[in-house]
């Protein structure tokens, strides 16, 4: 292991390292509204659309990220949808990210006791109202436990960027490992610069999930 | 064009092949579920002892797993094994210890769990039985353990095998690999190719992976009650 | 004589196949105090949450003031802001303090200004001694605590007839008292318009100027109260009243 070969190494890893927050920040973001809209959409039944949302997160969590991304990024073009790599890597991880977040959602809103939407009923509130002062706020810390597991899957899921080659965190070691044939020292890097992301972000999720538990409200 | 992209398909003997690359994934898969799960029931077992030291290392054990992306786990071993350790086996058995050793620390997790939620009263009545502790997790805890765990376990061997399309990455021969493959071999017959080979791949994963989380999803459903 | 508030004519119900509520016809005037009773099963619960708009039912026509309430959604909300309700599950919202879940309806639903839903928030928990409650969170309070706000947070969106369905049914015996206490209380100072599910029999007696007597899903008797539970005009009435050993 040389320190020198990795301190060369750091400004490259620092760009890597960007990038995977980037993507991950926004990929994150897009897959709470996603998945929040369409299990909303589940919990109140609506016909037909409720379906289609049932059916999208079904193919989402049950397929693989890398083949979604591969779809995207080779097979769309034959039907003449270009994108860029980077727009198909958010895509892909909004896509499957949508479906984890509504799945973790559905589990918080179902959580809601039925006597709260009784009571939420009987104050006059309409469905609106009802999803927005009862069931949210409650079935959002329920779910909370999920949604923190989701958002630290998502982020180590940017790795497989790596194979539409954008040049995130895990595509950048491999770049050097191929290119100055030093597996162990960019290896090592790579592992260090994941833990610096997702130690902290564990730790913050552990705590908000803490202070969201209906049992510590109002301490 | 004069072809139509499906046909690629059929076309000579793409079809068994691609599902030849399939069965690479599907055992590796079984494989490392195999290994991981007997090893993770173990770690499990022994992360409900009180026996601080050993806690603190399955610990340590199952977050460097949580912490590291399973692509960088593919590529830990598939480095750093040959050079440090001198060992040159095939890409496909390092893939399998990768994925049982990251098995394990999921797996282990799920029998802690699973192992401290039997209610307290089920372990004192083996206890006035006169079990000691080993019979004890045999013949009382693991069985109700295992009826609470198997939901956990089916969602995680949906993972283990969604996280095989990574395979390609360390040149294993699997059902993506042989995909590419085919769709350069006869991109100028089948300029639509590409769509119907992923497209099939997508749903080979999907039908493999729709009835196991369904399963899971009817137990759990059924536990509630 | 007393404005009609709200009146039932041959409403029925199902459950699938199972008929819950066979031909039921009252009214209620205003000012008036209308107890339920009848032995477990008996329909009353169905028929009060039927009043709220939170049980469909077949056919028949519930009127308020005198108007035939359309059974659809959007006129079950309006008219649930001046039908309140309280339910025997004392739950208030955990997510928000007392003065919150008190204030949540009248300035969300009926977008009121907010200042004066809380003077008027405060006021009310003074009347039933918890004004120093205001800002705790619901997991601090006891059971009967809960269900004296739970009355409040009805009130506060000043309704013109209150539901209430067993509330007394869940709270521990020493709560009790102090819960029925604040609905006598409500019926005497402020000559609010209730219909009650209890089996707080005395109460039922002290307070009711009528019964209404269901057996399976019918009204078996309707009479004034207090002759109720000295002369039932039914041998079933009478058994019931014996059965309750008061």
């Amino acid at each position: 292991m040389s320190w020198a070969i990795i301190q060369q190494s750091l400004p490259q890893f620092a760009q890597g390292f960007r990038l995977t927050l980037w993507l991950s920040l926004i990929g994150i973001i897009g897959a709470i509204v996603v998945g929040l809209i369409s299990s909303l959409l589940q919990y109140f039944r609506l016909p037909v659309i409720s379906r289609i949302f049932d059916i999208y997160v079904e193919v989402a969590r049950n397929t693989p990220l890398l083949i979604q991304l591969f779809f995207l990024y080779y097979a769309f073009p034959v039907m003449g949808m270009k994108m860029s790599a980077k727009t198909c890597g958010i895509i892909g991880l909004i896509f499957l990210g949508g479906a984890y977040m509504a799945e973790g959602f559905t589990g918080g809103f179902k959580g809601v006791s039925p006597n709260q939407i009784e009571d939420g009923r009987a104050l006059g509130m309409n469905n609106l109202q009802l999803a927005r002062y009862v069931i949210l706020p409650q079935g959002f810390a329920l779910s909370m436990p999920a949604l923190a597991a989701n958002i630290i899957f998502l982020v180590k899921e940017t790795s497989i960027f790596t194979v539409i080659a954008i040049p995130e965190l895990t595509n950048t070691a491999l770049d050097l490992i191929g290119m100055y044939y030093r597996s162990n020292e960019y290896l090592f890097v790579l592992v260090v610069a994941y833990a610096i992301i997702l130690i902290p972000l564990i730790l913050i999720l552990n705590w908000l999930e803490r202070k969201v538990r209906y049992g510590t409200f109002g301490d | 064009m004069g072809h139509s992209g499906i046909n690629v398909l059929i076309e000579g003997t793409n079809l068994t092949r691609l599902l030849g690359g399939l069965w690479t994934s599907v055992w590796i898969a079984a494989l490392s579920l195999l290994i991981g799960l007997a090893l993770g029931t173990i770690f499990g077992m022994l992360r409900t002892l009180h026996n601080r030291v050993i806690r603190f290392i399955l610990m340590l054990y199952l977050e460097f797993f949580r912490i590291v992306p399973t692509v960088v786990l593919l590529f830990l071993f598939y480095y750093i094994l040959p050079r440090q350790f001198h060992i040159n086996w095939p890409a496909s058995w390092m893939a399998v210890i990768a994925f049982a050793l990251w098995v394990a620390a999921e797996f282990s997790d799920i029998v802690r769990g699973a192992l401290q939620s039997v209610p307290k009263h089920q372990r004192e009545t083996g206890e006035a039985l006169g079990f000691n502790n080993w019979q004890l997790f045999r013949y009382v805890l693991l069985p109700q353990a295992v009826q609470l765990e198997l939901p956990a376990t089916i969602n995680l061997a949906t993972r283990v095998i969604k996280t095989t399309s990574l395979l390609l990455m360390i040149s294993v021969m699997d059902v993506i690999n042989i995909g590419q493959q085919i769709i350069e071999a006869n991109n100028q017959n089948y300029p639509t190719g590409v769509f119907w080979v992923y497209g099939l791949i997508f749903f080979l994963y999907f039908i493999i992976d729709y009835p196991l989380s369904r399963w899971a999803k009817h137990l759990e459903a059924k536990q509630k009650q | 004589m007393a404005e009609e508030i709200l009146k039932v004519e041959h409403l029925n119900k199902y459950y699938g196949d199972w008929q819950a509520l066979h031909d039921i016809n009252f009214s209620i005037k205003k000012g008036e105090v209308v107890a339920l009773l009848g032995p477990s099963g008996s329909g009353k619960s169905t028929l009060i949450r039927t009043l709220n708009g939170l049980e469909p039912f077949k056919d028949g026509t519930i009127f308020f003031h005198g108007q035939a309430i359309e059974q659809s959604h959007k006129s079950w909300l309006a008219i649930r802001q001046k039908i309140g309700m309280v339910f025997q599950s004392y739950d208030l919202f955990p997510n928000l303090t007392v003065l919150q879940n008190i204030m949540l309806a009248p300035t969300k639903v009926q977008k009121r200004d907010p200042k004066e839903v809380q003077k008027e928030a405060l006021e009310l928990l003074k009347r039933v001694d918890l004004a120093d409650h205001a800002a705790a969170y619901p997991r601090e309070l006891s059971g009967g605590q809960k269900q004296r706000i739970a009355i409040v947070r009805s009130l506060a969106m000043h309704p013109e007839l209150m539901l209430f369905d067993e509330v007394t049914a869940s709270l521990d015996p020493e709560m009790v008292r102090g819960v029925l206490e604040i609905i006598k209380r409500l019926s005497d100072e402020e000559h609010m318009t209730m219909i009650i599910v209890s089996h707080e029999m005395n109460f039922v007696e002290q307070i009711a100027d009528r019964v209404l007597f269901l057996e399976k899903g019918r009204i078996l008797e309707q009479t004034p109260g207090k002759q109720f539970f000295h002369e039932p005009q039914t041998q079933r009435a009478a058994d019931f009243l014996n059965s309750m050993d008061f």
